[in-house]
């Protein structure tokens, strides 16, 4: 592993292309990483930053294109060869043993071994060393269970470190950190490149990228819109280049919402396991007819607002009102059963029974009531027939409602995620992220399904870190920052970069929202 | 399609079992005996009337202990502990019946309510341990095994000893004949020839039958028995649609329990009479296979019952004939889970991939479509 000075890209990619079944995630994809650069690859959700770097890093082969590292080429199977390339990986979510001490972790499968034992002294020198050498301030013995998050990534980039690497990918690292530690971070990053390491850096926080990346490569929807020099573009560019040129063209419907407040938020605490507030005293109410749009970075506690609203996560503070009544002590099945719909934000987690067929998934979350049940009793006939209708009216593309719903493509089974949800006739649907990760022609139906419901009345809840998504469906904004509610805003008069400043708390006070027009 | 399915259903537990006898067949080999020979003489000796009566009370008990065991592992509960609730629940049940005087058929039901109640209670100690404390059911249920079995010792000593008895077996108090389940030896001698004497056929067969049916009913016909394959599918998601964790575990581990109180007593009601120290024990841990192999289905459990109900019954004429150890048998059942589970695995992985293509394929049309005109 030797510094070269060479001209050539430490990494370079050339058309690579990556398909999944309904999706390409990849479509002839372009990426120049210079040597000893920080270089960050930004672009939306589903943009396909992250299925890059698992081809860059072996976890998944792309089914086109080039790779070369150094200038060779190369073409990994699995993770271990890219180590073996010099390239290290520091994923989104961490991938270490609580139960064992921050050295064990770090040498955990490249274990340095003396006469068949691991030897321990040595590895704790070199630990020593390294952290020494690039700033990285922990201690060998500490359990890992004991320590904070920042710590913990901090732990992962030593664990890369070690394995030689030259190249670092980090994905998305600063989604789990609090300021102060994204500033820890930043010094280390900065370290790291001062000693010749290059940095390949997923983000979608474009105050970051602008203040870290030497140069910055945008993606949309699966293609490389360009790569550019942070110095030479602002955040509005940048949001620009993400979104699309042309922003997307602002609801034209009339609004369908009255008066009538179908569900009210009042004063609505949330604590996290720490007890600290998740959701502070959050005001909001939903209309009838209205699509209400909740912005924010994520973990600034939209996913808490969900969940108690579903009842899955229990309140600190404040109530919550369904149609005038209040929910306190009511269990998930009863506010189901009340009319509340859910699209989940992971519909694999919280949505789906993959190795279950298609009309069991269908009644998931409505399975006490018709046409899913007659009494105690399911009803199977009513179930497939619902299930059938759901599959043809919300355009489900599967052999048969007996398939299993892990066969699907993603936005497959979001459709039918979607289409149970309406299916059921809800009064209030609660949707996150109802088009992460599905491709454009299911991101489509889906925005149709939500117009054509509020339409008719429906009060829906939108969390979504899509801007496009947010302005073009929300009748109100509201911008959510560590818990609180900062912003309220209008979709109609909204750029991205305005939205964007409230969500990192950049932006000003001083900007007046509502009188602006564009 | 179909045919592919069934066809795919099926390759798993043949090609596992084959896998077995060929194993089983080289360690034969290896300790210099004929496995032809041996697997011959189980199969004469295993074809007698005799010897299927007896795989029939084999299998019943194995069924109820596999349907138990399912029960729990249909939601990704580990009950370990069936072992020690069907004992306790047997000996507990044998004491009630033999306390009692009550006319045939409420005999017979008290005796199996008092079973279930305590298989149910002694499980729901684990089921209670889980949600309220966080403990763990596979330690729970193997510690409670052990208090199990120890309470039993200590009630059949100092309360529930027969004193009438004179002899050195301890025992509960004899059951009079209006808590005894009748035999099937009447059906079987209509179809076939007459018995050997002592040896039953026991009517407890028909209530296993009846429960694999309920088994089956509840779990694909009842809203209950959906939340609870969908916790064991995904519990997130199965909590998001309004399933209660906390509940769902306790009652299926009061159900798991329930059954797991049966097991005993198709051998109290039908032969014993009492509970002795002649009592069968072990059920409950060879329901844990009985339930993999049968892939915690109440047909696929009958099976996987019968087949080693049929083993454990043909076994013993390899200790009177040739000079293959029986022990053999133990190591077959042994190779039979381990490649049924793995066989399993393979099965499902190509199941998934067909699937994943058919779906892909019914995907084409509209990218075809999408690709050609924007629309």
């Amino acid at each position: 592993m030797t510094i070269e000075s060479s001209p050539t890209p430490v990494v370079e990619l050339t058309g690579i292309t990556k398909r999944f079944p309904g999706v390409v995630a990849n479509d002839r994809v372009d990426l120049r990483v210079a040597e000893g650069e920080i270089h960050a690859v930004v672009g939306e959700n589903g943009a396909g930053k992250s299925t890059l770097m698992k081809i860059l890093y072996g976890m998944q082969s792309a089914d086109e294109g080039r790779m070369q590292v150094n200038g060779s080429e190369v073409r990994f199977s699995s993770p271990a060869e890219a180590i073996d390339a010099g390239i290290g990986m520091v994923h989104q979510h961490f991938m270490l043993a609580d139960n064992l001490t921050v050295l064990e972790n770090v040498v955990l499968g490249a274990e340095p071994t003396r006469r068949g034992t691991i030897d321990r002294r040595s590895a704790h020198r070199d630990l020593e060393e390294l952290g020494r050498s690039y700033g990285l301030d922990l201690h060998p013995d500490d359990l890992v269970e004991t320590l904070e998050v920042g710590e913990r990534q901090r732990v992962e980039i030593i664990k890369v470190l070690y394995r030689g690497a030259r190249v670092l990918i980090l994905d998305e690292p600063t989604a789990v950190l609090v300021p102060q530690e994204v500033e820890e971070l930043f010094r280390n990053l900065r370290e790291l490149k001062s000693r010749g390491h290059t940095i390949i850096f997923i983000d979608h926080k474009l105050a970051e990228v602008l203040a870290i990346a030497d140069t910055i490569t945008v993606l949309r929807q699966g293609r490389t819109v360009t790569t550019v020099d942070s110095s030479e573009v602002t955040a509005q560019e940048l949001a620009e280049l993400m979104v699309g040129s042309e922003l997307p063209a602002p609801s034209t419907e009339p609004r369908a919402s009255d008066e009538h407040v179908m569900l009210s938020m009042q004063g609505l605490s949330v604590a996290d396991a720490d007890g600290r507030s998740a959701v502070d005293a959050v005001n909001l109410d939903v209309h009838r007819g209205e699509i209400v749009g909740v912005a924010g970075v994520e973990g600034n506690g939209q996913g808490e607002l969900i969940e108690a609203v579903l009842g899955l996560r229990p309140t600190s503070g404040g109530d919550l009102l369904l149609d005038g009544e209040s929910m306190a002590g009511w269990p998930v099945r009863r506010r189901r059963e009340a009319g509340i719909g859910y699209v989940p934000e992971d519909r694999h987690r919280r949505g789906l029974l993959p190795d279950a067929p298609l009309w069991e998934n269908a009644m998931l979350g409505h399975q006490t009531q018709p046409p899913y049940a007659r009494g105690p009793w399911l009803n199977r006939s009513g179930a497939r027939e619902a299930t059938t209708r759901i599959v043809s009216s919300f355009d489900v593309r599967t052999p048969g409602i007996d398939t299993s719903a892990r066969a699907l493509s993603g936005g497959n089974q979001q459709k039918l995620v979607i289409g149970r949800e309406m299916q059921a006739g809800p009064r209030m649907l609660v949707a996150a992220h109802p088009t992460r990760g599905i491709d454009v022609g299911a991101q489509a139906a889906v925005w149709e399904n939500l117009r054509t419901a509020r339409r008719d009345g429906l009060a829906v809840l939108l969390v979504s870190a899509d801007l496009e998504e947010l302005i073009g469906l929300a009748d109100r904004l509201v911008v959510m920052l560590r818990g609180r509610i900062v912003a309220e805003l209008d979709p109609a008069t909204t750029t991205p970069r305005l939205l964007g400043g409230h969500m990192t708390g950049a932006a000003g006070e001083a900007t007046d929202d509502e009188g602006r027009t564009p | 399609m179909t045919l592919r399915r069934i066809a795919l259903a099926l390759a798993a537990p043949v090609c596992a079992f084959t896998f077995s006898i060929a194993l089983s067949s080289l360690v034969l080999l290896a300790v210099g005996t004929s496995p032809l020979e041996a697997w011959l003489e189980m199969l004469s000796y295993g074809s007698r009337l005799e010897t299927l009566v007896e795989t029939g009370n084999r299998a019943t008990q194995l069924y109820l202990a596999g349907i138990a065991v399912a029960i729990g592992f249909r939601m990704n509960l580990f009950n370990i502990g069936v072992e020690g609730q069907y004992v306790l629940a047997a000996m507990l049940a044998a004491a009630a019946g033999g306390a009692v005087n009550l006319p045939p058929i409420l005999h017979v039901t008290l005796i199996m309510v008092v079973a279930m109640a305590v298989g149910s209670s002694f499980a729901g100690v684990a089921g209670y341990l889980k949600v309220s404390r966080g403990v763990h059911e596979v330690i729970s249920t193997i510690m409670l095994n052990a208090v199990a079995l120890g309470l039993t010792g200590f009630l059949l000593r100092s309360w529930l000893l027969d004193e009438a008895d004179t002899t050195l077996n301890m025992m509960t108090p004899e059951i009079p004949p209006s808590g005894r389940f009748p035999n099937l030896n009447g059906v079987v001698e209509g179809l076939s020839r007459e018995i050997t004497r002592g040896r039953e056929l026991w009517g407890f067969l028909l209530v296993a039958i009846l429960v694999g049916v309920l088994f089956h009913l509840f779990l694909s016909r009842t809203r209950a028995g959906y939340d609870l394959r969908a916790t064991g599918l995904n519990p997130f998601a199965a909590e998001a649609s309004g399933v209660h964790p906390s509940s769902t575990v306790v009652r299926a581990m009061l159900l798991s329990g329930a059954v797991a109180g049966l097991i005993g007593l198709p051998e109290i009601l039908g032969d014993a009479h009492k509970y002795d120290l002649n009592f069968t024990q072990g059920l409950g841990f060879a329901g844990i296979a009985v339930a993999l192999i049968g892939r915690n289905h109440a047909v696929g459990v009958g099976i996987a019952a019968l087949l080693f109900g049929w083993l454990d019954s043909a076994a013993p004429i390899l200790d009177v004939v040739g000079d293959t150890p029986r022990e053999i048998v133990s190591i077959l059942q042994g190779v039979v889970v381990l490649s049924a589970v793995v066989a399993f695995e393979v099965v499902s992985r190509i199941r998934r991939a067909t699937e994943a293509r058919d779906a892909a394929e019914a995907t084409l049309p509209t990218v075809a479509a999408t690709d050609g005109s924007p629309s």
